[in-house]
């Protein structure tokens, strides 16, 4: 029942913006490369985001630290210490990812950057290659810091036992799961409850069910990727590590990513 | 420029904004104006893609708001001043919004010397702000891209009275330029001065929109004289319903026809004005109570 008071001005109106030409947007781009840039910047423009990225740098030179001074002679090798260093990283990674995919949400930021980049999808294929892009870098202090404890204690440089572009695929799932993560959940503390929980639930239950162990070994990211680090890949392996990332990176960044697309922004 | 056709919003069976039609033209500051929860800012939300709208639509310069490649450079928007990071500083939320619009560095100090924070008050974090500075922020950051439309939601709450006389200055220099200004607010005081025409909406209705004045003239005339009763007694015998008020007579029509009435009739008027006592704060109240009232447009 539409009265007719607010209709009166509908016909002048459509007949104005019909007689007056849409403005010109022929010289307007975003770049994508801008847009990760912007968000690598968000992640470190925060005392918060900048110290968890320095603290899990940190950890590294820590855990190094260690090794050199109370480790054992044999385990003073490259490999060996950016096994240990990578350890901590692969846990804390799907973290700094959640951070990555939650901030616009937890601090409503998301009115001001989906008001200037109104092609939300845009948005989200630039947080998860701004999350790649930081976990690349924490791996290269992470590498850092085992060549410098290598260094340091007269250790033995080789490649042996680990494939280092295991590790870096390793570290870019589980950054992934994490923007994935922090996507479907949209807060910050379910989302890192979710994905601490989930997994060692799954893993509980798989080594207390036989049938589920089978599963597991398709399904278990921490299992899937085992072999990937150890660089000891098979056809089969690549298949588990398929469907494992389907599960746990996959099925969540597509519900994250319908539910950014759709929601209302407030 | 900005219109909007028929547009709607409900959720469930709540309908927050229901066939709201209208149109905000350059060189004009309009006036969203409404009670809270009225659906101005569910509206404005619509307007700039961020709230997909049941029905209806919005332009803005002849494009759907998600059609702009880079609406910065077009469209200044400010939804909710305190929706900013509170680690991060004045300065590093202006810089990011610059970056992603595409304006050089310098237009981060001079979006902060135009909405007048220093230097200083730029390099604390948003946390320390007050809700005034915050809306400075805003501001700052909605004119970054020197847009040629601004949408802001509120944009007067928290600031004190010189913040909202700085405010007026600011918007009326931006439409007399040829910009579009619509910004919303549920205290009229503060958009009657500024506006050139006002939408009032209530329960997600239009409910009355013009013109100030029109809305005014709407309202009768308000007259005093030496002789009211006469006057009361012209006027009703020329046709003209009357009521007195503490503030003298109310009668609909126009001043003019008032005055020719009181011309005839030989009684000296002492008051003349458009609008009753309280001017468009009691419109705006009768509006938007038989709104909530009744649930029908007046």
């Amino acid at each position: 029942m539409s009265t007719a008071a607010p209709t009166q001005s509908a016909p002048q109106t459509m007949s104005s913006s019909t007689a007056r030409p849409p403005v010109d947007v022929s010289g307007d781009r975003v770049p994508f490369v801008r847009l990760v840039t912007i968000e690598v910047r968000k992640m470190v423009d925060t005392r918060a985001g900048l110290w968890m990225l320095i603290t899990m740098a940190g950890i590294g030179f820590l855990v190094a630290g260690g090794l050199v001074v109370w480790g054992q002679e044999q385990d003073h090798r490259y490999p060996t210490f950016l096994g240990f260093i990578t350890l901590p990283l692969m846990m804390l990674l799907p973290i700094m990812g959640i951070m990555s995919a939650t901030q616009e949400w937890s601090q409503r930021t998301g009115l001001a950057t989906f008001t200037l980049v109104p092609r939300r999808g845009r948005i989200i294929a630039a947080k998860v290659a701004a999350a790649l892009v930081l976990c690349l870098v924490l791996l290269a202090a992470g590498a850092g810091a085992a060549a410098l404890a290598t260094l340091v204690s007269g250790g033995e440089f080789t490649l042996t036992g680990i494939s280092l572009a295991g590790v870096v695929l390793t570290a870019l799932v589980f950054t992934l799961q994490g923007v994935a993560f922090g996507a479907a959940f949209l807060n910050t503390p379910i989302a890192i409850v979710a994905s601490l929980a989930l997994p060692t639930v799954w893993t509980i239950l798989s080594a207390m069910i036989s049938w589920m162990s089978d599963v597991a070994r398709w399904l278990d990211l921490n299992l899937v990727t085992g072999p990937l680090t150890e660089g000891t890949m098979t056809g089969e392996s690549w298949a588990q590590l398929a469907t494992g990332s389907a599960l746990w990176v996959g099925l969540p960044l597509v519900i994250g990513s319908y539910r950014i697309l759709t929601r209302e922004i407030k | 420029m900005i219109t909007a056709t028929n547009l709607t919003k409900r959720y469930g069976d709540f309908t927050a904004v229901h066939d709201v039609s209208f149109t905000a033209r350059p060189g004009s500051v309009t006036g969203f104006l409404g009670p809270n929860g009225a659906g101005k800012s569910t509206a404005m939300r619509m307007m700039t893609g961020l709230t997909p709208p049941t029905s209806g639509e919005t332009f803005v310069l002849g494009r759907r708001y998600r059609e702009l490649p880079n609406p910065g450079r077009h469209v200044g928007v400010m939804l909710d001043a305190s929706a900013q990071h509170p680690g991060r500083t004045g300065r590093e939320v202006l810089t990011l919004a610059a970056r992603t619009i595409g304006v050089g560095p310098t237009a981060v100090a001079h979006g902060l010397a135009t909405v007048g924070l220093t230097d200083k008050e730029a390099g604390r974090r948003v946390r320390n702000y007050s809700l005034g500075m915050r809306q400075r922020l805003g501001l700052a950051a909605a004119l970054i891209g020197d847009p040629e439309v601004l949408i802001l939601d509120e944009p007067a709450n928290g600031l004190d009275p010189q913040g909202i006389h700085w405010m007026r200055g600011l918007l009326r220099g931006f439409a007399d330029r040829g910009g579009t200004v619509l910004l919303s607010s549920h205290l009229l005081s503060e958009v009657q001065i500024v506006a050139d025409e006002l939408v009032i909406i209530g329960n997600g209705r239009i409910v009355a929109e013009g013109t100030v004045e029109e809305l005014l003239e709407q309202q009768g005339t308000r007259v005093r004289s030496t002789d009211d009763a006469a006057l009361a007694d012209a006027l009703t015998r020329a046709g003209v319903e009357v009521t007195s008020t503490p503030a003298g007579l109310l009668a609909q029509t126009s001043s003019e026809a008032v005055g020719r009435i009181a011309l005839d009739a030989r009684i000296v008027l002492t008051d003349l004005a458009s609008g009753s006592a309280g001017g468009l704060e009691e419109l705006f109240l009768t509006l938007t109570a038989t709104e909530s009232r009744e649930g029908i447009a007046a």
